[in-house]
């Protein structure tokens, strides 16, 4: 182990040998706060609750759809639950879940710096989500929206108030707070790539990066470039709304489509700013629980840069029955599939990681998991969407419903769920009840796949989506899909129960209880303010098993590694130096 | 109204041309996915249980930047281009064939607006349902009078956005006799899901015979078939037109317990009505026919203007039955 | 991978941590750099928000050739002219507040900023004037736009769905204004704080940034300008 120090007397101001949560105490110490983890933990908490109130709209809208006609609610308010169910889930939690949450707490760990490039701005960007998120519960007060998420004009923008054929419902404070928050995810945006490339700590080449931070650093070009035009788009549609400007309304001569183009030239890289974070946890979950280097960790890495390029070049396969010209379809379905090959390339390098493991099935590992295979299902169902005939018959069907929720609650939930389990003994020092642990699992994983795989064939019979009411033949699934909504309600509850005992009176987490080689679980836990004890220096990859002591792994359930080495204790500096 | 129920347990009956086509793309990467997604899962199974952690055995170390690894890489990336070459091929190839109109079809314009489909067919005649004659080739242009509609009928594997200020189109050539619906597929507005209409697939005798009497009133009328007085036939175009979605059944203004978009008809005809504005209007022959063809004309206290589509594609005969049935609705 | 241990304590080897080195990172070079990569990343962010409108102007531009043609006909090529020498020049002082802050002339950094400040003040009001006219001549967006005889340029008749064109106008130049104003504002507190003597040879990063982000505002009303007032 190499030793070096840079740059002394940083530590002056905190000490590292308290936890970051027990360091400058108090409300003020939070909402004031420049600390990456504890902003993150802030994230984390807004993006649960945002979390929670979407799933209560999921709940509701499955209940409606239990029986054909009327069930619980009346179509306007059926149309504004789905509305609000997409918009709370997509920007206030996906969106956010795991860059700007997970990713704030371990990032700048896994990099072994102190803090990410710019704290100032970490912490605006939390207060700019929060004021955005603000205007989105000033809409829901004033009844929400009942366009989709996707606020297609001239229904959202052609205001019946001034003479329009669209809704009436509160649009302007939601396209708004979409707006406000775009800024945020931005910000955090600009944070990853200047921490990624700026702030690791010695010896850490970009070889030795971490898949996660590889995949956050993807996220983040997406999250730069893609975000500014949603801003442009929404900012375009409150003034169409407003004031009439004309842009987007065929009566004022403007064009819907284009407002299609605009809104998917973000949208759809905006999937790949929830999916990708998520595969570079599932990455580094899969290294740990099977006690492996990821196999073809580069490609796993530019996979993920694929994937966020690529993800510019497809928006226009939302549109294949929008009316866009032959060759612009074609060219956009060959380019769609393209897609399916970095997605691939992860897959398949997973389960070669796999291969003359160690594997451990505990709870992280057992989301991970989830997320292969239902991942798999999600980009499989995705090649029937890039087939143009196909297409042309199950878009807008619940086919289309159930396979995004594969994606995002297969894929990003299952990965965010895998994150939160495995780094919550880091951050909040807390173990956790392994059995709930996996009894939530097992819940969530049989009520996702009750309430959604039926959901393919509901859509492959011609279910058109976002309907209040469907013919009688439609019935019976609707009914498994509901039952399953039930189900997987549950599991969310026990996990939830679980986390909070956790908190409440769970055990003192050691140093790495996964015994991982991973730079994150070498430091305290909970981490000192500044991450680490003292400057680490980098002397192997973050997965090199064959390279981590017996000590770095295994050791450390009483007695945390580092703090014989801290620089105030010294007792090792001449063995260290020599 | 009922549909038959779908001959595969994933796919509607297929009823035209364009259907076949779509269906063995599906069916193609439908198998293609269920072989890949099962060995996906297996092998992961596989690896999951024979490599599970084991007092003492250690993970073997990862063979990083050896040529296996490269050769993996390039295997996993090349076989899978192949496929994903077969499969655009496959979509493309009936996709394009099913955007191509064929020579001599005969043209229909479909009119969506909030929430409804109007047809207008070649000659004039106008219905609310879509009549087919079979085994003749249709392309059907599409415009939408207010927000985006999306043309879907599900057995015919066909679907393409009315797009307001422009024109789409829909080819195809119906091959089974029998029924189908038209629904929405783009989200529209309150009343979205309720935006259908029967689509009738006829011998050439029966379509004759509908073109002839379309905006006529026919001889029956009605479930089950009654000799159609003025009465019975503005039922069945309240029912045609949809009335009912915003207007309750038979009038009665309410949709599934709750108070419906649109006011009350049973019951009010020669009472006067209060408006919005204050003022109020007797509901006499006059006022129905106004209500009808210019919808925001006289708003009922209580309700909003929400845009009700004026219907102007009745006739006057049509007009008049309707009336007629609002009169008799207590 | 592993910790390192420690050395001694800075005060020991006689290198203090200067007090503008923020405490998270471990070297001047380091600090500087991180922010200059950040303001570049903000750029690229706004290379796409304005991509997006200029998009949206072609896509009109080529609905509507002759609307454009003769809506643009009504904006004052002398006034517009005039904000572009402006904004250049504003842009040259902002690069030489750069380099005197660079060099350490605290007075001659203070002379440029406040220039450049003016300039950006000059900017905003003569957009001010430009944009009064507009509102009294009623060329205002979608269906606000009323033209009133009187008060418009002579040239080709404006078309009656001119709206859109000023829509894109008033949404264009008025964010670029809107960035004019965010650059004052910004310009003025590094103003102030070089005025308190917070910068030196060694640390002048805000300084440096600020006018990175100038110079961009600069070049979004280098293409502002043809596309609305010349072509």
């Amino acid at each position: 182990m190499a030793a070096i120090t840079t740059a002394p007397g940083t530590y002056d101001e905190v000490d590292p040998n308290t936890s970051y949560l027990e360091n400058n105490k108090g409300l003020m110490g939070w909402l004031f706060t420049l600390d990456h983890k504890r902003i993150g933990v802030m994230y984390l908490i807004s993006v649960l609750m945002a979390f929670a109130l979407g799933g209560i709209f999921a709940l509701l809208l499955r209940a409606e759809l239990f029986t054909k006609g009327q069930t619980l609610i009346d179509a306007e308010t059926y149309n504004r639950a789905f509305s609000l169910h997409g918009v709370v889930m997509i920007f206030l939690f996906l969106i956010p879940a795991i860059p700007a949450a997970l990713g704030n707490i371990i990032l700048p760990i896994q990099l072994g710096a102190k803090d990410v490039a710019f704290p100032k701005l970490n912490l605006l960007s939390l207060y700019i989500y929060v004021f955005g998120a603000c205007f989105a519960v000033y809409s829901m007060i004033h009844g929400g929206v009942d366009t989709g998420w996707t606020f297609y004009t001239p229904y959202s923008s052609s205001d019946p108030a001034h003479g329009g054929v669209g809704t009436s419902s509160s649009v302007i404070p939601m396209t708004l707070s979409v707006l406000i928050m775009g800024f945020s995810s931005v910000l955090t945006g600009v944070n990853f790539i200047a921490t990624i490339h700026k702030m690791r700590a010695p010896g850490l080449t970009w070889r030795r990066l971490s898949l996660f931070a590889w995949s956050l650093y993807a996220t983040a070009i997406i999250q730069i470039l893609a975000t500014p035009v949603l801003a442009i788009t929404f900012l375009l549609l409150t003034m169409e709304r407003f004031l009439g400007l004309g842009i987007f309304d065929p009566r004022l001569g403007g064009d819907p489509v284009l407002y299609q183009h605009f809104f998917w030239f973000y949208s759809h890289p905006a999937v790949y700013i929830m999916i990708v974070p998520g595969m570079g946890i599932v990455s580094d979950l899969i290294a740990t629980f099977s006690r492996r280097e990821p196999f073809g960790y580069m490609a796993i890495a530019m996979s993920s840069i694929a994937l966020a390029l690529l993800g510019f070049l497809v928006w226009g396969h939302h549109l294949f029955v929008a009316g866009m010209s032959e060759y612009a379809t074609m060219v956009f379905s060959a380019l769609t599939f393209l897609v399916a090959i970095p997605s691939g390339v992860k897959v398949f390098n997973w389960i070669a990681t796999l291969y003359k493991g160690s594997i451990s099935l505990q709870s992280p590992m057992l989301w991970a998991l989830s997320f292969i295979f239902l991942f798999t299902i999600g980009g499989l169902t995705g090649l029937f969407l890039g087939m143009l005939a196909v297409d042309v018959h199950l878009h807008d069907t619940y086919f289309v419903v159930a396979h995004f929720h594969y994606v995002m609650v297969g894929g990003t939930v299952m990965g965010f769920l895998g994150g939160l389990h495995y780094w919550w003994p880091k951050f909040t020092g807390k173990l956790y009840n392994e059995s709930w642990a996996i009894a939530g699992w097992l819940f969530v994983f049989l009520g996702f796949n009750v309430t959604f795989l039926v959901q393919f064939v509901l859509g492959s019979r011609g279910m058109p989506r976002r309907s209040y009411d469907y013919l009688p033949q439609y019935e019976f699934l609707h009914q498994i899909s509901t039952v399953g909504s039930w189900i997987l309600g549950f599991g969310f509850l026990l996990l939830g129960a679980m986390f909070v005992r956790s908190l409440l009176n769970g055990r003192p987490a050691p140093r790495n209880p996964w015994g991982s080689a991973a730079l994150e679980w070498m430091t305290p836990t909970p981490p000192p303010p500044y991450n680490f004890v003292s400057d680490p220096v980098i002397t192997r990859g973050q997965y090199d098993y064959h390279l981590a002591t017996d000590d770095e792994l295994y050791e450390g359930f009483d007695d945390p590694l580092l703090s014989h080495k801290s620089r105030k204790g010294g007792v090792d500096e001449g063995k260290e130096d020599a | 109204m009922m549909q038959s129920e779908p001959s595969s347990w994933q796919l509607p009956p297929a009823m035209a041309d364009t259907a076949t086509r779509v269906d063995d793309a599906y069916n193609f990467i439908f198998w293609f996915s269920v072989v890949f997604a099962a060995a996906v899962i297996a092998i992961t199974l596989l690896f999951v249980l024979k490599y599970r952690r084991r007092s003492g055995v250690k993970s073997e170390s990862t063979a990083r930047h050896t040529k296996l690894e490269t050769k993996l890489e390039i295997l996993w990336i090349v076989v899978p281009t192949l496929f994903i070459v077969v499969l655009f091929h496959k979509g493309f190839s009936s996709y394009i064939h099913n955007a191509t109109a064929a020579e001599g079809a005969t043209e229909i314009r479909v009119h969506a607006k909030k929430w409804s489909w109007d047809f207008e067919y070649p000659g004039g005649a106008r219905s609310n349902e879509l009549h087919l004659e079979v085994n003749k080739p249709y392309k059907l242009i599409l415009s939408s009078d207010d927000v985006i509609h999306s043309f879907y009928i599900p057995e015919f594997r066909l679907k393409r956005d009315a797009v307001p200020g422009q024109y789409s189109f829909v080819a195809f050539t119906p091959t089974v006799p029998g029924e189908a619906h038209v629904l929405c597929a783009e989200y529209c507005g309150t009343n979205h899901s309720a935006m259908i209409a029967d689509v009738k697939i006829e011998t050439p005798e029966q379509h004759q015979e509908f073109l002839a009497s379309s905006g006529k009133k026919p001889k029956v009328c009605g479930t089950p078939p009654v000799e159609c007085t003025d009465e019975k036939w503005g039922e069945s175009l309240f029912q045609k037109n949809a009335c009912f979605t915003c207007h309750g059944n038979a009038g009665d203004g309410m949709t599934g317990g709750a108070k419906s978009l649109g006011p009350k008809l049973a019951g009010i005809f020669g009472k006067p009505q209060s408006l919005a504005d204050g003022t109020s209007a007797n509901a006499d022959e006059n006022y129905i026919r106004e209500s009808i063809l210019k919808p925001s004309a006289k708003i009922v206290a209580g309700y909003t203007n929400v845009q009700m589509p004026p219907f102007a594609s009745l006739t006057d005969d049509q007009l008049e039955a309707i009336i007629a049935y609002i009169k008799s609705l207590k | 991978m592993s910790t390192a241990t420690a050395t001694e304590h800075a005060s020991g080897d006689g290198r203090a941590r200067p007090k503008w080195l923020l405490h998270h990172f471990d070297t001047p070079a380091q600090q500087f750099g991180t922010a200059r990569l950040g303001m570049w990343l903000f750029l690229a962010q706004e290379v796409l928000f304005f991509g997006a409108l200029f998009v949206i102007y072609s896509v009109f531009r080529a609905s509507y050739p002759e609307m454009f043609k003769a809506a643009s006909q009504q904006l004052d090529k002398i006034m517009g002219t005039t904000n572009t020498v402006v904004l250049i020049f504003s842009s040259l002082t902002a690069a030489l507040a750069v380099n005197a802050a660079q060099k350490g002339k605290r007075h001659a950094t203070s002379l440029y900023l406040l220039v450049t400040i003016a300039c950006a003040c000059v900017f905003l009001a003569i957009k001010f004037f430009e944009y009064q006219h507009k509102f009294d001549a009623g060329l205002l967006p979608g269906p606000a736009f009323k033209p009133i005889d009187e008060h418009l340029v002579k040239g080709l008749d404006l078309k009656s769905n001119s709206g859109s064109f000023f829509a894109l106008y008033f949404m264009m130049t008025g964010l670029h204004a809107l960035h004019v104003v965010v650059g004052i504002v910004v310009f003025i507190w590094i103003l102030i704080r070089n005025l308190r003597g917070n910068f030196s040879k060694e640390y002048f990063t805000a300084v440096d940034i600020t006018a990175l982000y100038w110079h961009f505002v600069d070049l979004v009303w280098i293409f502002l300008f043809p596309l609305f007032y010349l072509i």
